[in-house]
């Protein structure tokens, strides 16, 4: 690894935000996009899995693959490997099949189901296209899960080795240039404090450096839950949930404490399994990439109110 | 067998009648959990297919995708891969139960099921080796056409044609879109059987060029290399030679699907986001003609954190944390001296009523949820949310005991 600092996060031009299913990706990357947009950078968001859910992160009309604006100076797209196929063609090809497109394009849609990688160059391209050509400070992908993306991320190495000549030989060499260079391109693996997740990032991680040239830029740790007693509480905790001090509680209020001290303990002892993880990820990740941490969020709705709490929290973790 | 109850039947009997896992494991060759990612379906796969085998006697296999390192020691998984493999009687011994059927365990390693795939259905020796060493076959078994969800499926049915279990419980792996694996048997066919396939498999240098297929290899050859092409249609000849035998299998595969001895038990957890894809796909199983076993919601939080009189409590314990604070710190001092500081058990309670009242909102909010759940499955058993990750069969059948009547 090179000594050098590492770009921070909000300085680098494309910026894809993976992670296990349920941890909170497609909320990591609509917040990240928002706080960006809110620092006076124009903004691209991309939802790469097409099931349009992040419009509801903005509140805003379904996405499409033309972006639209759905906060000041942040926009946001859906991929569609079809009308990226179009659009690639439409820009390689120049004239002569414009008005054939239809079928040709159909029949290599299926070619692009058939060889291995086409798709996957086809939309991360469009994607590159976007950050080297299009008119963004930065642009942030939701991209798919992370037991998916690095097929993603070494789509183009792979089709490297495979195809030695044609236009999407010379594309894969400028799209590696652009994902290996990581004052531009950093990938963000988000994970929740839980079992599963963190074996899955940490495993993640690891084939990040080995099978792709993309560089993990950051983990967001999602869900942090709160420390509830400082030193020495505990113990006030425990006597106050023992017999005689409990029953005198429950005289004093008029009611039934214990199931209030039970929500307590259970609070504790999920931050206690919780910590373990979290210990678990941070020995298990290279010491130089930041864990960013976002606090498990209890009155959870989704929508923009939320996305803003979350872009707010990252800031503070990123130190604005 | 008199269990056999198809969903019209049984609830019409009473409550002694209604289904539960246990009858619906009990009359099933075939339980598929599904579900979004990260909703414990592994596990509860895995506890299903433990509490099968516990209580009903049985030969139980689980086919698992990806368990939890911790949770594959527990099945004994721990580099045996795919092949099945018996979990050993120590298991249960240190779990305190003694099984009256077997447990079985195997997990699904997607590049050596395509191999042995590829193995039986290759019609001769050297197409077989031909293939196997392609560098397009090598490049893309791992994700060639939705491969992890056709070779789970695929899985499924050689292990179930051999008749060796009474049950197969398959966990299905994390998919884009979850419907994907019930897709893929029919997306492979379609894909073999597709027209366009065979433009890619006209010998790609004495290709028929026609004026509808010109502009496709014009454009194909320019984007892709004609040298690529080339390999792309060599591999395509190859593959050729298996057609038969994959659309039949995938045919076979689907119409196992729909059988009757199969049921598909969704997994989800009472959040907003997994919840709404746990529903889409029971619906889809429903329209499918597919039988949805049952619903079984994870990680729920637990009754008593929904009382309007916990929240009552919670309020004057943070209203008056000063006061009785006061009234408790004799109590507390007098057992031990530094637990007696009344500005430090005010701010316990404080903590306390605050983080009783958070959790109650996420306990409303699932509450609310499950009240408004939009589809009716046989079965609806809720799995109460456990403080420790479940990593021995002891956790296991914890968590199974919860569902299972």
């Amino acid at each position: 690894m090179p000594t050098e600092p590492m770009t921070p996060l909000l300085d680098r031009k494309l910026v894809i935000v993976t992670g296990k299913g349920g941890t909170g990706k497609t909320t990591v990357a609509s917040a990240l996009a928002l706080l960006a947009a809110g620092q006076g950078k124009k903004v691209l968001i991309c939802e790469f899995d097409a099931k349009g859910e992040l419009a509801g992160y903005y509140e805003s009309p379904p996405t499409s693959f033309k972006e639209k604006e759905v906060q000041p100076g942040l926009f946001a797209m859906t991929m569609d490997t079809e009308a990226s196929l179009r659009e690639y063609l439409k820009l390689q090809l120049h004239v002569p099949i414009v008005g054939r497109i239809g079928p040709v394009a159909k029949a290599f849609d299926f070619l692009a189901t058939a060889a291995p990688g086409v798709r996957e160059i086809l939309s991360l391209g469009k994607i590159c296209w976007e950050v080297r050509d299009g008119d963004w400070d930065m642009v942030v992908v939701d991209a798919q899960a992370s037991g998916h993306i690095v097929g993603l991320l070494a789509a183009p190495q792979a089709v490297n080795g495979l195809v030695k000549v044609g236009l999407i030989r010379t594309q894969t060499g400028w799209m590696l240039d652009m994902l290996s260079d990581a004052s531009v391109t950093g990938l963000v693996a988000v994970c929740t404090p839980e079992e599963m997740p963190v074996s899955e990032t940490i495993e993640l991680a690891d084939r990040v450096r080995t099978e792709t040239t993309v560089q993990l830029a950051a983990v967001v740790v999602n869900r942090v839950l709160p420390e509830l007693f400082g030193r020495n509480e505990e113990d006030v905790f425990e006597a106050l949930a023992s017999p005689e001090p409990l029953s005198e509680l429950d005289r004093l209020v008029d009611g039934d404490a214990a199931p209030v001290l039970e929500a307590a303990r259970l609070a504790v002892t999920m931050r206690r399994t919780r910590s373990t993880h979290l210990e678990r990820l941070r020995k298990g990740i290279d010491p130089e990439v930041p864990l960013l941490y976002l606090p498990y969020l209890f009155a959870r709705s989704h929508g923009l109110r939320t996305t803003k709490q979350v872009a707010g929290s990252l800031g503070e973790e990123l130190g604005f | 067998m008199a269990g056999r109850t198809g969903r019209a039947v049984a609830p019409a009997q009473g409550d002694s009648q209604a289904p539960t896992l246990n009858s619906l494991l009990a009359t099933k060759e075939i339980v598929v959990a599904c579900g979004p990612g990260g909703v414990g379906k592994t596990t509860t796969a895995a506890a299903s297919a433990l509490m099968a085998a516990v209580n009903h006697g049985s030969k139980v296999l689980v086919l698992t995708v990806d368990p939890a390192k911790r949770l594959a020691n527990a099945l004994g998984l721990d580099g045996i891969g795919n092949t099945e493999h018996r979990v050993p009687d120590s298991a249960f011994t240190s779990a305190g139960v003694k099984p009256r059927g077997q447990l079985w365990a195997a997990m699904l390693d997607t590049k050596e099921s395509w191999d042995s795939l590829i193995r039986q259905h290759a019609p001769d020796e050297q197409t077989r080796e031909e293939i196997l060493a392609n560098p397009l076959y090598q490049n893309i078994a791992g994700r060639f056409v939705q491969s992890h969800d056709y070779i789970a499926m695929e899985r499924l049915y050689e292990i179930h044609s051999t008749g060796e279990y009474d049950l197969i419980v398959v966990d299905t792996p994390p998919t884009r879109n979850a419907l994907d694996f019930l897709d893929a048997p029919e997306r492979l066919a379609d894909f073999f059987s597709s027209r366009l396939l065979r433009w890619l498999i006209v010998p790609y240098r004495s290709k028929l060029i026609n004026v509808a297929t010109k502009p496709f290899y014009q454009i194909s050859d320019r984007i892709l290399g004609t040298e690529f092409m080339g390999d792309i249609s060599e591999f395509f000849i190859l593959f050729q030679t298996m057609y038969d035998g994959f659309v039949e299998r995938s045919k076979a595969v689907g119409r196992l699907l729909s059988d009757r001895r199969t049921t598909f038990i969704v997994v989800s957890t009472l959040e907003a986001t997994p919840l709404r894809e746990a529903e889409f796909f029971a619906e889809q199983l429903t329209e499918r003609k597919l039988h949805l076993g049952a619903i079984v919601l994870n990680k729920v939080l637990p009754d008593y954190l929904q009382g309007r009189a916990g929240a009552k409590v919670a309020e004057t314990l943070k209203d008056r944390a000063e006061d009785l604070a006061a009234e408790l710190a004799p109590r507390l001092g007098a057992t031990d001296g530094q637990l007696g500081d009344p500005t430090q058990i005010a701010r316990v309670l404080t903590e306390v009523a605050d983080s009783f009242l958070n959790f109650q909102i996420v306990a409303l909010r699932e509450m609310e949820e499950r009240a408004s759940l939009a589809v009716a499955p046989d079965v609806l058993a809720t799995v109460p949310f456990f403080d420790t990750d479940i990593h021995d069969l002891a956790g296991l059948l914890r968590l199974g005991e919860t569902i299972w009547d």
